[in-house]
């Protein structure tokens, strides 16, 4: 895992934290045939979750319909200046996380 | 100087890594919440029943789904769901007529606003309908979005 395989922006505007990730991940739904005609195995992230300050803001559960390089993003009261964690988990059981910090 | 820092971040994760490898760290509790049953369920009623215990779910003003009239291409649409619904838990996003309707859900905390955003594939024209959980009530509101390569393979 030599490669950060998340990219996360967290800005803080206004009381109001807009956090923006992208994940880049192949998002392989299960349903997809190769050439051969045989199904590609599933391989997607089922789990992401953001912490602030220690804390569990979102919890994403994500089905094979999330697109690939799959992003995310939202808005959470507050949280300036504080550390951020974002995790992803796949299917197969892999998983990677980045911290940030918020900026404000 | 930056080369450095790099290096130790890599680090630092690839020991993640074999924490989660040996299972210090806990992804397969984390994991076993994953509804299974939910995701594979080819109704959206089966799937809200499955994921949220009830399809019982009332049409609200206060959604907003912000999505593409028309996508070219079913493989990345573009979703936004915006809600002003006090005390949300939840936000759940199905795209109709996918072979799960049910694309992603999100668990929202206290200080999370009734916002997010993500992209998501779809198989062919349909609406997207996305749901909040707030006070143990579901509430929905759908948007169509034409389709014009889907993007579900087959």
């Amino acid at each position: 895992m030599a490669k950060k395989s998340i990219r996360v922006r967290a800005k803080f505007k206004d009381g109001v934290t807009t956090v923006r990730a992208l994940m880049s991940h192949p998002m392989e739904s299960g349903n997809r045939k190769n050439k051969a005609g045989k199904k590609i195995p599933a391989n997607f992230i089922q789990e992401v979750t953001c912490d602030v300050a220690g804390k569990t803001v979102i919890t994403s559960l994500w089905g094979g319909g999330v697109a690939k390089s799959a992003y995310l993003s939202f808005k959470l009261n507050g949280g300036k200046g504080e550390k951020l964690k974002l995790t992803w988990v796949d299917n197969q059981g892999k998983s990677d996380s980045v911290e940030t910090a918020i900026k404000g | 100087m930056k080369r450095r820092i790099f290096l130790k971040g890599s680090m630092a994760v690839s020991a993640l890594g074999v924490a989660l490898g040996a299972g210090l760290l806990t992804p397969t509790a984390v994991l076993a919440a994953w509804p299974d049953k939910a995701f594979h369920a080819k109704k959206m009623s089966d799937a809200l029943n499955a994921l949220l215990g009830s399809d019982a779910v009332e049409e609200s003003a206060d959604i907003t789904i912000d999505v593409p009239e028309i996508a070219e291409n079913g493989n990345e649409v573009p979703v936004k769901v915006i809600s002003t619904i006090a005390g949300i838990e939840s936000i759940s996003i199905f795209a109709e007529k996918n072979p799960s309707p049910l694309v992603a859900t999100f668990n929202l905390a206290d200080n999370a606003q009734g916002f997010v955003s993500t992209r998501i594939r779809m198989g062919g024209t349909a609406n997207v309908v996305g749901v909040v959980k707030a006070g143990g009530k579901l509430y929905s509101a759908k948007k169509e979005v034409k389709v014009t390569v889907g993007g579900c393979g087959g």
